[in-house]
């Protein structure tokens, strides 16, 4: 192998580094579009989930134009912003604002049987990153109608089991208000919710702090939409 | 040289048995251990993984005459690393859902063992298309452990191959109950030692003498 002078390597390193940012640059380019549709396409079958419709990525989008007639925006005293695109709402980006700040999308979703469902996102840490999903009430903003969750990395057969039905199903019918004043959230109980309790339900052994960061999550995101809520029932 | 001499068939045989990667060099077994729950990532982390081998290979066996010795392993991971940031943007781009299930792992490839010791071994010191099919044998012999591990896996595992349920639900109903220890990775490890032994015990020379 031939020796090189130091400008050599220096030239070859350069013009080396030259060509991979342009390479890669292209690449991203390039590709971004089709990484957003589908980054797209999951939030609507999220969202579709939520109000307990299966879709696959290929009928997701229409589905998603039938069932969610209406999407707005609120801020935490349940008054309605103008102007906002709920679906472009970044929550990582809101939650890290003020309170009084945040902006809080709501979307509107039509079942088979003509009644409403109202569709909030919500987002927290989980053990190893992010979790988040969708809650979705009935008209009397009270009751889940339906949930789905999703995590970016947690422990595979402990917290990621949140990802699965078996975790979701139970929260269905549990109510958010205690009495219909008092807002307690949806507990996620260690050692198993009581029989019949209408605001807990059970944790995942081996997965607390998941568990955990999933009960957190439920109470700080929708608490924002306390008074929304309480203006709103039907 | 022809573009398939019986040199250049061994390159790309070789690997995929006496030569393998994993079984017989014991190389890139996290990965192997980490995706194989299911046949569908395993084959697409198999593809990603001879993609990158192959044309890493290629690319650096191109310039290995005008590569510095000194800096010759930057510039090694420098070009894996494009190749791998590649194949991850077109995998999110194309194969969204497996792109998810892979996760880092993808990522991961970068530092596989297989690519950086076939570069170091072949591709430095060997024409371009003898180290292309060296790249493609390596990625192959990767790739068909993975899937031998990810079919028993997800077959015991799951009752399912690619996703649709091939034990009949009728077993299910006498009792029959998919194995919990299939999708931990352990039984992968486990498996793998099985492979290598049977691989063994029909190919003695690859026993070590002591």
């Amino acid at each position: 192998m031939k020796n090189f002078s130091n400008t050599y390597i220096f030239i070859f390193s350069a013009v080396m580094v030259v060509i991979v940012a342009l390479l890669l640059s292209t690449a991203a380019l390039q590709l971004k579009p089709f990484q957003d549709k589908n980054i797209e396409v999951e939030k609507k079958q999220n969202i579709l989930g939520s109000i307990r419709i299966t879709s696959t990525p290929v009928d997701a989008v229409d589905l998603y134009a039938k069932y969610i007639t209406s999407s707005f925006v609120v801020n935490n005293k349940g008054e309605k912003l103008e102007g906002e695109d709920a679906f472009s709402i970044d929550i990582k980006k809101e939650l890290s604002k003020p309170a009084a700040d945040r902006k809080l999308p709501v979307y509107v979703g039509t079942l088979d049987n003509g009644t409403n469902a109202y569709v909030m996102p919500v987002r927290g840490k989980g053990l190893w990153g992010p979790i988040w999903g969708y809650v979705s009430l009935k008209p009397d903003m009270n009751t889940i109608y339906g949930v789905v969750f999703d995590h970016q990395g947690e422990t595979p057969g402990l917290g990621a089991e949140i990802a699965t039905e078996f975790f979701q199903t139970p929260f269905i019918d549990k109510q958010l208000f205690k009495d219909s004043t008092e807002f307690v959230s949806i507990k996620v109980l260690k050692g198993g919710a009581p029989e019949g309790d209408m605001h807990s339900v059970d944790a995942i052994s081996g997965g607390t702090i998941t568990s955990k960061a999933l009960e957190e999550m439920l109470d700080t995101c929708l608490v924002q939409y306390k008074t929304f809520y309480i203006q709103n029932r039907q | 040289m022809s573009v398939f001499s019986s040199k250049n068939f061994k390159l790309l045989t070789g690997p995929l048995n006496f030569q393998n990667p994993v079984t017989v060099q014991i190389l890139g077994i996290c990965s192997a251990l980490a995706v194989t729950v299911k046949l569908k990532p395993a084959i697409v982390m198999g593809l990603s993984v001879l993609v990158v081998t192959a044309i890493s290979n290629l690319v650096i066996s191109l310039l290995r005459n005008y590569i510095p010795s000194r800096i010759r392993i930057i510039v090694q991971l420098v070009i894996v690393a494009t190749m791998v940031i590649l194949v991850d943007q077109v995998l999110r781009a194309f194969v969204y859902d497996v792109s998810k299930q892979l996760s880092v792992y993808v990522g991961l490839i970068i530092t596989n063992c297989i690519i950086m010791g076939r570069l170091e071994a072949y591709a430095m010191a060997n024409k371009p298309w003898p180290s292309f099919v060296d790249g493609v044998g390596n990625g192959a012999g990767y790739a068909i452990i993975l899937i031998m591990v990810a079919f028993v896996r997800e077959l015991f595992g799951s009752g399912t191959l690619f996703g649709f349920q091939v034990v009949p639900k009728a077993f299910y109903e006498f009792g029959y109950v998919n194995n919990g220890m299939m999708i931990m990775p352990t039984m992968a490890l486990i498996l793998v030692g099985c492979i290598i032994w049977i691989q063994r015990s029909f190919n003695k020379d690859l026993i070590e003498k002591d």
